[in-house]
């Protein structure tokens, strides 16, 4: 399946996850200003500490605050947020108890992390309980907050375990304050307003754990989105060379020759170092190929992303999300 | 740009353990996996730890079954001058050996029945570090290799592998934990004083959250670990002291990605606040160019043999190496800047594999790229 689908664009929490290094922070933020292009408001959110946004889009650590942190093509919007359980802990305490001052203290003798360690569940409840909050979020007029969350989750080896509230719940004391909250958390994600992406890569080991990552989350009653596959390189090869070239065989007198009609005279090392890039770059095209043959298993909507030499600053966000919403995301 | 030498590195009788650490996704594994065999096939008796390898790469070093001990490497074909044994950690059961190994029957069976034991020894962020340097402490007190190379966790943060063990020896060292289990008790009320009433309304919303039950037997537990270890704290310090002895060396690996380099930075500066010694950064997965052909050159000569149609094979070998031209350059930029930031840094870049490493021949090859070979 190709491109974004109606469903997709019903949703309205879009969870992004994906094994480390595929760039799923990227693929997020692209995704908000896809999401945002047309006049739309979008919120951001990470949940690990790692001020990943920030960097992201070039500004200093975002506070426990949503902040606007890009403007869309066609009048949207992109606000950011970086959620902090220990401000998220505090923030539940001082609604119910109102700790005031000693909220402080506490904060700083470790007692708050001390309280997530016991219960490990609870610094995802409390996460996931603070991005509920945003998606539900009403405006005065009626309107939703934000037409759209999406949210930077943890990777793909943690994600089930991280949205899996229900589990982490059972940890918890059996009523009580956030026992009420964690209810509508769980509501909010199994439901159709939620849809979980996943970022991967055409290498074999990103594609299995995607494939893995797909049968966790159906079995935890979570629905995968879309798989966005990042960083997709030009084939460059003629498709009847390329499998011959994987082989290592290159016809090194044709590009001498090829080269020469040019106008390039180059030396025999030359040619051979051009021959064994292009074997390489053959090898990497035909895994790629096999890589998403095996991603086809996973039969879900899929977009791809080019690869950026230049790195990804600012600007190529904005390139990224122009090429999502080529793709249909809106 | 100081170069890292590999193969004087393996070779040094004085070289005992050396640390593959790195953000998550870099190659850490493969890395030391590499560095192991290289190890063993020129002379040294190795032994390698592994941390959450792919099936694959494990089962290149026979490792078909996670069972916490040391394997002797046996693979078709592996004849190495030395000696190779490999291992996966698991870290629920190197948690459970060391509780029997510390305590009676009894106490150990008590331990291991606690429901806040079950939760810190399978889910707590910290437990996998830990118990990677508690099983690293191990292999180095058996005596039975000369050399020790160790994989670190796949954690966001290259630092977490210094910093976990810390914070899970906080944790349950920790006065917090008596005082919200037993506020009544001495030792707690210094700092109940300071905090005053509110510390009271904290360890009821703490109790109203995790629930009494839990907060019970958490400090079971703690006081059971505590008189059996004598504090975790110690054992911490046990560790980082074995870290920073002379024949430690840590291996810094990183993609030449910013964010790999970022995380590889910090760890290097942590690495020199902490006295610990850094033996150079591996830059993992370059793209270097093979053919001296300007980049502009080899566009132009495929623009126009694209617009005659001759010689579809020449112009497709010139995108091609257009193309890596400018990926290598972006990687020398990355890996100058993180150079000039740490001149001292000894550097050896590892050109990429084109596909998958899954057997010894890939490991090898890999070991001579890290060789420069």
């Amino acid at each position: 399946m190709n491109g974004w689908t109606d469903e997709l664009s019903r949703a309205r929490l879009h969870v992004v996850t994906g094994k480390g290094g595929t760039g799923k922070t990227t693929v997020a933020a692209a995704l908000a200003l896809a999401l945002a292009t047309g006049g739309r408001r979008v919120l951001l959110v990470e949940v690990e500490n790692r001020q990943g946004i920030a960097r992201l889009f070039d500004r200093p650590p975002l506070p426990y605050a949503e902040e606007r942190i890009a403007s869309a093509p066609g009048g949207g919007e992109v606000r950011a947020l970086a959620v902090d359980p220990e401000a998220a802990l505090l923030e539940y305490l001082d609604m119910f108890y109102n700790l005031g001052f000693a909220g402080r203290t506490l904060r700083r003798m470790g007692a708050i992390e001390f309280a997530t360690t016991l219960a490990p569940g609870l610094r995802d409840v409390l996460l996931t309980g603070k991005v509920k909050e945003c998606v539900r979020r009403v405006r005065p007029t009626g309107r939703h907050e934000y037409d759209a969350v999406v949210l930077d989750a943890p990777p793909t080896g943690r994600v089930v375990r991280f949205l899996d509230v229900t589990r982490a719940m059972a940890e918890l004391a059996k009523a009580g304050p956030i026992r009420g909250q964690s209810e509508g958390v769980v509501k909010l994600l199994h439901s159709g307003d939620t849809a979980v992406h996943l970022v991967a890569l055409l290498e074999e080991m990103p594609v299995r754990e995607t494939l893995d990552a797909v049968a966790e989350l159906d079995a935890a009653d979570l629905r995968p989105g879309a798989v966005f596959v990042n960083r997709v390189n030009p084939p460059r090869l003629p498709e009847r060379s390329l499998v011959a070239a994987a082989q290592g065989r290159v016809d090194a007198e044709r590009v001498r020759a090829g080269l020469a009609s040019a106008g390039l005279e180059v030396d025999d090392d030359a040619v051979e170092g051009l021959v064994d890039q292009a074997v390489e770059h053959a090898m990497r095209v035909r895994a790629e190929q096999r890589a998403k043959e095996l991603l086809a298993e996973a039969d879900l909507p899929s977009l791809e992303l080019p690869e950026l030499t230049d790195g990804v600053d600012v600007a190529a966000l904005y390139e990224l999300a122009e090429v999502l919403v080529g793709r249909g995301v809106r | 740009m100081n170069r890292l030498d590999v193969d004087a590195l393996l070779d040094d009788p004085a070289t005992r353990v050396l640390v593959c650490c790195g953000s998550g996704g870099v190659g850490k594994t493969t890395t030391a996996a590499a560095l192991a065999v290289r190890a063993a096939e020129r002379g040294r008796h190795a032994v390698v730890l592994t941390i959450d390898p792919a099936r694959r790469l494990a089962q290149s070093l026979g490792l078909r079954e996670l069972d916490n001990q040391p394997r002797e490497v046996r693979v078709e074909g592996f004849q190495p001058k030395g000696g190779l044994h490999a291992m996966m950690l698991d870290m629920r059961r190197t948690f459970d050996d060391m509780v029997w190994a510390h305590a009676g029957r009894e106490r150990a069976e008590q331990i291991l029945a606690n429901p806040f034991y079950q939760t810190i020894s399978t889910s707590f962020s910290g437990t996998q570090e830990y118990m990677a340097m508690e099983k690293l402490g191990q292999l180095v007190g058996r005596d039975e290799w000369d050399l020790v190379v160790v994989d670190t966790p796949p954690s966001r943060s290259a630092l977490d592998f210094l910093d976990a063990p810390q914070r899970l020896s906080t944790v349950l060292d920790g006065k917090l934990i008596r005082m919200l289990s037993a506020p009544a008790r001495a030792g707690g009320r210094g700092i109940r004083k300071i905090v005053g009433a509110g510390f009271g309304l904290f360890t009821k919303a703490v109790s109203t959250i995790v629930g009494g039950q839990l907060l019970q037997d958490a400090s079971t537990f703690v006081q059971a670990l505590d008189s059996m270890f004598g504090g975790f704290r110690q054992r911490a310090q046990a560790t980082y002291d074995l870290l920073r002895s002379p024949g430690t060396g840590f291996l810094v690996v990183a993609a030449a990605e910013p964010d790999a380099l970022r995380e590889a930075s910090y760890f290097v500066e942590r690495l020199s606040a902490e006295d610990m010694p850094l033996t150079g950064l591996v830059a993992n997965r370059t793209h270097p160019v093979l053919a001296p052909l300007a980049a502009s050159g080899a566009q132009a000569a495929a623009d126009r043999l694209e617009r005659s149609g001759d010689a579809p094979l020449a112009a497709a070998v010139l995108r091609v190496h257009a193309d890596r031209v400018a990926v290598a350059d972006r990687e020398k930029r990355l890996l100058a800047r993180f150079t000039r930031a740490h001149p001292g840094v000894p550097l050896v870049g590892v050109p990429a594999l084109p596909v998958d490493v899954h057997d010894l021949d890939g490991l090898r090859e890999i070991g001579r790229r890290l060789a420069g070979e």
